[in-house]
């Protein structure tokens, strides 16, 4: 497989994915343009907008920290059994509140879920459960918590129970525990990184400090008092860690827009600030328009995953303008930001949001979005954005290749990556959910803790993949299942030509500070 | 204008009938939202800055930022649930520690009059608190529109009638005269939520 990869690579070296006129001179010294980190196709020209890190390995880094110290500890049958029979008895004895979500955690229904994910203090008091309800679990998560203690007891760490077709992870984040209990075929690390992702969605409703605080004062404390109407925001973290690349890759994806627009665009943003404006952050849906950032700081994508969640999660910013304490936990987990959030225009789906340290500063936000506003509407950079806004996605049908069915590319160095719609063979939410379940295991095929692979090429009854990483950039390809693996290799080289043709549109090169 | 009350009491909903007259069913409010809505009485017309404030306990530490020097707060119960209203009395009590006497206006609010059926509160208890503290009291439902403009209309009447005397809001200013010459030219509502407006 590792052949394969050289040998696209070496087609590379002919020069011919050597960046478009403006850029060329920048990016052609390099000797293999496009496999060194910042000359990928949409690597950005200046500095990135976002904490540059290996973002996949930052999120997994610190559970393989503790794996290395820690000798991984596989209990399988007896104890998952153990599981299973407390989960029976327990189950039925707890009559459970009105509520949406309400489901009989003892019913066959309940158990069959893909995938469980169950938050618990460690005094193992129930905090979250994506299905059914925290009480009518209280004695299950009692065991989980029983499970973690005892094993830390003779001072090791639990990390995953493998039985039964289950995978059950546990992520100790003290004060929290979490638990992914799944029937998919996800590997434990790729687990591990979503029950990551939910533990940030709860520091960033509440900090790091005050949890500790919380818990410090009161082991007991049931937490969901202060997270009560937010679950919410972590049953679309869920939604989405299913379905949206974003979060798999660790990047973001831009609304295409000529580059011409999208500087006036950050331009203007960028005239509108105020003393303690931090972040400039513009979104249409949940693709990213510009981002406008303080000199010197940096956001992490993770944080910026966060808001994005947050605003399309919550149809209250509709309603006039929001001002809200959020944490960024990537930043800092200590302290909240005040972000002002609004949308442009009553039923545009662009939506801003103004991040401020000073929770006083709501008129400077309002004013500083007015201020954004009134100078954008005058330029025709607004119609093009709205223009823009008619069509956010591009078919695959445009780079030319007639088997490629759907790709994922992501630049690293700028920690964005673009993506076509899905074809028509992906049109439903179960297709879409199963080629995102193969990017998934692609993905964790090459991020392998032990083992990581350069390039990966699958055939299989309903479509051919491939995978490729390179120091510059990840590239995932779904082809129909009737193409060959050197039609494949050849068309990497094509898309990334045509990527470099298009990336002016399909990213942010030019960012801005203030 | 403040509303403050309990988790899912309707706040928003009210809000968004004073300012569009329509009702939809909402998600919970993340933070605060601010509007502004502009009522006629009959010789003058105020501009309200309505702070729809969350009712989430988390939010709770960031609420006396709206609170504070607003000339009226609508606390909103749901007459459907006790809890609520009881929610509604540990409001008033932060409330009373913070609001200065006469400059602020507090009307009891019990919404979802069209759950009536289902009532936990009676219009008596409310009434009974009301005139106990001093407050104003209506009942309301965001769901059918009923009694709305009624409210806004005497909120209207009331906080004009409590700052008709002196001019704006500035009794409230002189208390602080820190945050006057800070905000002054930015104009803070925090310190004061409602203007005789042109």
């Amino acid at each position: 497989m590792d052949g394969e990869g050289q040998r696209a690579a070496a087609s590379w070296e002919n020069g011919t994915l050597a960046p478009v006129d403006r850029l060329r001179s920048e990016r052609a010294d390099s000797p293999t343009p496009g496999l060194v980190e910042g000359t990928e196709p949409g690597a950005g020209q200046k500095s990135a907008m976002f904490v540059h890190a290996q973002s996949f390995e930052d999120l997994t880094a610190e559970a393989e920290e503790e794996a290395r110290r820690e000798t991984e500890l596989d209990k399988s049958g007896e104890c998952a059994d153990d599981l299973k029979a407390l989960e029976e008895q327990h189950s039925n004895d707890v009559s459970s509140e009105a509520r949406t979500k309400e489901e009989d955690v003892s019913s066959e229904a309940w158990r069959s879920h893909r995938k469980h994910v169950f938050v618990l203090s460690e005094a193992g008091k129930p905090i979250y459960t994506r299905y059914g309800t925290e009480e009518a679990l209280s004695s299950t998560m009692g065991v989980m918590m029983a499970l973690v203690s005892f094993v830390e007891a003779e001072k090791n760490i639990i990390r995953s129970i493998h039985a039964d077709g289950c995978k059950v992870v546990f992520l100790t984040k003290s004060p929290l525990v979490l638990v992914g209990v799944s029937r998919t075929c996800q590997s434990d690390k790729e687990l591990l990184r979503e029950l990551q992702y939910i533990y940030y969605q709860i520091v960033s409703l509440l900090t790091l400090t005050q949890l500790n605080h919380i818990f410090q004062h009161k082991q007991n404390y049931d937490l969901r008092r202060l997270l009560a109407g937010s679950e919410y925001l972590t049953d679309n973290l869920l939604h989405r860690l299913d379905r949206d690349p974003g979060l798999l890759l660790s990047a973001v994806t831009c609304l295409p827009l000529p580059s011409s627009s999208r500087d006036v665009v950050s331009s203007s943003l960028q005239a509108a600030k105020s003393k303690s404006l931090v972040f400039s952050i513009l979104l249409a849906g949940d693709r990213l328009v510009t981002l406008v950032r303080k000199k010197d700081q940096f956001l992490h994508h993770i944080d910026l995953h966060l808001v994005f969640n947050l605003v399309g999660s919550s149809s209250s910013f509709r309603e006039g303008e929001g001002w809200t304490p959020i944490c960024l936990p990537k930043f800092n987990t200590a302290g909240f930001f005040h972000a002002h959030i609004s949308y442009l225009e009553p039923a545009s789906e662009l939506c801003l949001i103004l991040v401020s340290t000073d929770r006083e500063d709501f008129f400077n936000m309002s004013d500083c979005k007015k201020r954004f506003l009134e100078r954008l509407s005058k330029r025709t950079a607004y119609t093009a954005l709205k223009e823009a806004l008619k069509c956010p996605s591009y078919s695959v049908a445009q780079v030319g290749i007639p088997e490629l069915r759907h790709f994922l590319y992501k630049s690293k160095s700028s920690g964005l990556y673009t993506s076509p719609e899905f074809p028509e063979v992906y049109q439903s939410d179960e297709e879409q959910e199963r080629l995102m379940g193969l990017y998934q295991d692609l993905h964790s095929c090459l991020h392998h803790p032990t083992r990581p692979l350069r390039s990966f090429y699958r055939c299989s009854e309903s479509e051919n993949l491939l995978a490729w990483v390179t120091s510059g950039f990840e590239l995932y390809l779904c082809f129909s299942p009737l193409g060959t693996k050197a039609l494949a290799v050849s068309a990497v080289t094509k898309l990334l030509k045509w990527i470099r043709k298009e990336e002016d549109r399909l990213f942010i090169l030019s960012p801005l500070t203030y | 204008m403040v509303l403050l009350g309990g988790s899912g009491v309707g706040k928003s909903s009210l809000a968004m009938r004073f300012g569009r007259d329509e009702f939809y069913t909402t998600s919970p409010t993340v933070g605060c939202a601010y509007m502004t809505r502009v009522v006629h009485l009959s010789d003058v017309t105020l501009r309200f800055e309505i702070w729809d404030t969350a009712g989430q306990e988390k939010y709770h530490s960031v609420t006396p930022l709206y609170y504070r020097g607003a000339h009226a707060a609508l606390l909103v119960y749901d007459i459907s649930k006790r809890e609520t209203f009881i929610r509604a009395q540990m409001w008033l009590k932060e409330l009373e520690n913070q609001y200065i006497q006469g400059s602020t206006v507090i009307w009891l609010v019990g919404n979802k009059g069209d759950l009536a059926q289902n009532r936990q509160v009676s219009v008596q208890e409310g009434q009974g608190l009301a005139s106990h503290k001093g407050l104003f009291f209506i009942e309301t439902s965001a769901l059918s529109g009923e009694h709305i403009s009624e409210l806004l209309q005497s909120v209207a009447h009331r906080v004009y009638e409590s700052i008709g005397g002196h001019q704006g809001g500035l009794s409230e200013w002189q208390e602080t005269p820190i945050v006057e010459l800070q905000h002054r030219d930015t104009s803070n509502p925090f310190a004061s939520c409602c203007k005789v407006g042109p």
